[in-house]
């Protein structure tokens, strides 16, 4: 399983990415989410939204095993194992392998595929399927 | 403090000193945040007299206990300050993502005080804050400075910005954010432009602390379904508040050429489906918001990208000028929002120019030349900008309707629609007696959204005088601007009519102080009645005479539309304020009584 996003569909309004950051970290904060929206205005006027594929190129790389894989496909740090060196945030295709210590200080972060940006979202712009299955 | 960001930031521009102060937990228990802030610091620390566009006068900038946070709407910040336009209460609420940003930045509110010697933006970086030099962005337009600094700092840095019109002072120029939200009405963009201060921008990475995690997210989660599964859902989140413009012409309650009549005969045109089929792109919304009003269009006759135009925009900027081509009224939408001018009262105002000239009041040598008749697309353009600009012709507009009509007279001030000197919105209230009581009592001017009565009107009997009806626009008046209060939006409640006791485990877990919807309406009440002393306090011989509406409503029937022949009778006008005034605890010239003041705890607030 994975989480989709048909971009087309966003408006932009954070509320995955406040949803994300409670369900992560126990916090508000959208800058401590696993999904990135960059909005384009004022002209092409979309939203363009990154969200994990669950590649797995992450764990690849991880030096100490802390990210691992769950029973529905989705990889997410062991936080406790995190020692931060930062070889997982520059293979990520999509952009959403996050290393920020002046954010968090003791770990990695990613898309765990808790569901939680899928119950929120009132567009429809996000969801979740089996990884083949692209379309909603 | 949980629920808050925690400091309250104190911008001094004369001597451009920046500091922070702890968020008052005794204000916050009794005013909650939003516009309860404003109106208190407004009170509190704003001079009696302070000229509006001078040092004393303050812009208080506010967001509240559910700004940035998961609660659906979150994106509402109130911009507080004595109104240039009307020399009462101005509070005008902003949507998109400035709000959250500034919570997250630890902020509650930003209180801009005196004047800077030289232009300057408002720098924000969590604790970074600086006054810094923007003498080269004076004189741009919104969207060319909110682009140069979303370049400059990133997407996630917010920008609040004024245009020409604020610079300019126009008493009714507005502040504009995200490319197409404004604090739109009072003239909040003047009162910044006055203070020298082009821009705020805001960015913060901090988390806002809450009393129960557990119970605030699932209280959060429980709000977000509970607006996807309401049944109005779809189709309010695909035509926004563009919905209702076909209602409002049906109903006559479409403002139509300067509000001669409710019902407009291009209507069709400016109608929300044509729009979404015509130019919209995208839905663009506000912070935390599941079920966006916000329409982005792409407006390929005039090669151009705007939000909008939403309902008022449309009545203001279409059938009240008898204009009905939608992209025109998104052009003229995009001209109010890139130079800084309310597009309501822009709107307005230009009605009533436009009927002056078909009046023969105004001749081309009054009006630059400019042919206003009704329907004149490339005139309300040229208009637009020279209201902004404080050129010709509209150097006159640029005072706003009603003391534009006190210059020229010959009897245009019968026409200038407006209560206390600001421009009545979008909804013709001939016959409509809640919606007009709710205009004429509204605590800013003729703004609708306090009390937004005009269905209930139609579900009651429109011209019916009846305590009830006073009862329901008391009742929303001190209840929807609770929204604003809590630094959200009102719309899941009115639009998707989900319950509003959803909110109150939301508010608990997040403050950790039990509020039910009746406590809220009392603070409500509270904030009400604090801006009615306000508006005595600042004005002499306040009273009664100030809540009288535009003699249109109660002598001049519509002879066209659904409306045609219909009217309120003057002495409804009179028995509505007096009932009004007696369930509010109010004399009868319309200030609250001691005991009232009293009975709300208002005492020590007022002195």
């Amino acid at each position: 399983m994975r989480l989709y996003v048909d971009s087309t569909k966003c408006s932009g309004c954070n509320a995955c990415r406040v949803a994300c950051s409670l369900n992560l970290f126990g916090e508000t904060n959208p800058k401590k989410a696993a999904l990135v929206i960059e909005p384009q205005f004022p002209a092409p006027g979309i939203y363009n939204v990154k969200v994990c594929t669950q590649c797995g190129d992450c764990a690849a790389v991880c030096p100490t095993e802390a990210i691992k894989q769950d029973a529905q496909g989705a990889y997410y740090v062991v936080y406790e194992e995190c020692i931060m060196c930062g070889a997982c945030e520059p293979v990520c295709p999509e952009g959403v392998m996050f290393v920020r210590p002046n954010l968090v200080e003791n770990t990695a972060w990613k898309c765990n595929l808790c569901g939680d940006c899928v119950a929120v979202c009132g567009t429809g712009a996000l969801w979740i399927a089996e990884k083949e299955a692209a379309t909603a | 403090m949980n629920g808050y960001g925690g400091s309250i930031l104190r911008v001094n521009l004369t001597k451009g000193e920046v500091t922070k102060e702890p968020t008052p937990a005794d204000v916050a228990r009794d005013f909650i945040g939003g516009r309860g802030f404003g109106i208190y610091f407004l009170f509190k620390e704003v001079p009696k007299g302070a000229d509006p566009l001078g040092p004393k006068n303050k812009l208080i900038i506010s967001s509240g206990p559910i700004s940035g946070m998961l609660v659906p709407g979150g994106g509402k910040c109130d911009w507080t300050t004595k109104a240039p336009l009307t020399g009462g209460y101005a509070s005008a609420s902003m949507g998109g993502h400035f709000t959250a940003e500034m919570r997250y930045a630890g902020l509650d509110s930003i209180i801009l005080e005196g004047i800077s010697p030289k232009p300057v933006y408002l720098f924000i970086d969590d604790n970074k804050i600086e006054l810094r030099d923007a003498s080269d962005l004076w004189g741009k337009g919104t969207f060319a400075v909110e682009k140069q600094f979303k370049e400059k700092l990133g997407e996630e840095f917010q920008v609040a910005v004024i245009g020409p019109g604020g610079e300019n002072l126009v008493p009714y120029a507005c502040i504009n954010h995200d490319y197409g939200r404004q604090a739109g009405r009072g003239g909040v963009g003047a009162v910044m432009g006055s203070k020298k201060v082009k821009a705020i921008v805001v960015h913060g990475a901090k988390s806002i602390p809450v009393a129960d995690k557990d119970a605030y997210r699932k209280a959060g989660m429980a709000l977000y379904k509970a607006c996807k599964d309401a049944e109005g859902f779809k189709d309010w989140t695909r035509y926004g508040t563009t919905i209702v413009v076909s209602w409002c012409d049906e109903v006559g309650a479409l403002p139509t050429r300067n509000f001669s009549a409710g019902s407009f005969e291009g209507g069709k045109n400016i109608y929300g489906p044509v729009m979404r089929e015509k130019i919209v792109i995208t839905d663009k919304a506000c912070f935390g918001c599941p079920s966006p009003c916000g329409k982005y269009s792409r407006n390929k006759k005039y090669n151009s990208f705007v939000e909008g135009p939403e309902y008022e925009t449309i009545g203001m900027m279409g059938s009240n000028l008898g204009i009905d081509d939608i992209e025109a009224v998104a052009q003229a939408n995009l001209l109010c929002d890139e130079l800084g001018v309310d597009s309501i009262s822009t709107g307005n105002v230009i009605g009533w120019a436009m009927e002056c000239y078909e009046k023969g009041i105004f001749t081309k040598a009054d009006t630059d030349g400019l042919d206003l008749k009704f329907g004149n697309v490339e005139a309300t353009f040229a208009l637009i900008e020279k209201i902004a600009r404080r050129e010709g012709f509209g150097a006159l507009l640029a005072e706003g309707v009603k003391r534009a009509a006190q210059k020229v007279g010959k009897g245009s001030e019968k026409f200038a629609i407006h209560v206390k000197g600001m421009e009545q919105s979008a909804y013709a209230t001939h016959n409509a007696t809640a919606m007009l009581l709710a205009y004429m009592t509204c605590d800013v001017g003729a703004h609708h959204n306090r009390a937004w009565a005009i269905t209930y009107d139609l579900q009651v009997g429109r011209d019916k005088v009846v305590p009830e009806k006073v009862a329901r626009v008391i009742w929303l008046q001190n209840f929807r601007p609770m929204f604003d209060v809590l630094g959200g939006c009102r719309l899941q409640w009115v639009e998707l009519g989900i319950d509003r006791d959803l909110y109150v485990p939301a508010l608990e877990a997040i403050t950790g102080i039990h509020r039910t919807w009746e406590d809220l309406d009392k603070v409500g009440e509270r904030i009400w009645n604090l801006t009615r002393l306000y508006w005595a306090r600042e004005n002499e011989g306040f009273g009664r005479a100030w809540d009288m509406p535009s003699p249109r409503f109660y002598e001049e029937a519509p002879t066209s539309g659904a409306t045609k022949g219909q009217i309120t009778k003057l002495e409804d006008v009179n028995k509505l304020l007096d009932m009004y005034y007696e369930q509010r605890g109010w004399t009868s010239d319309g200030l609250p009584k001691p005991e009232t003041i009293e009975a709300l705890g208002l005492k020590a607030v007022i002195g």
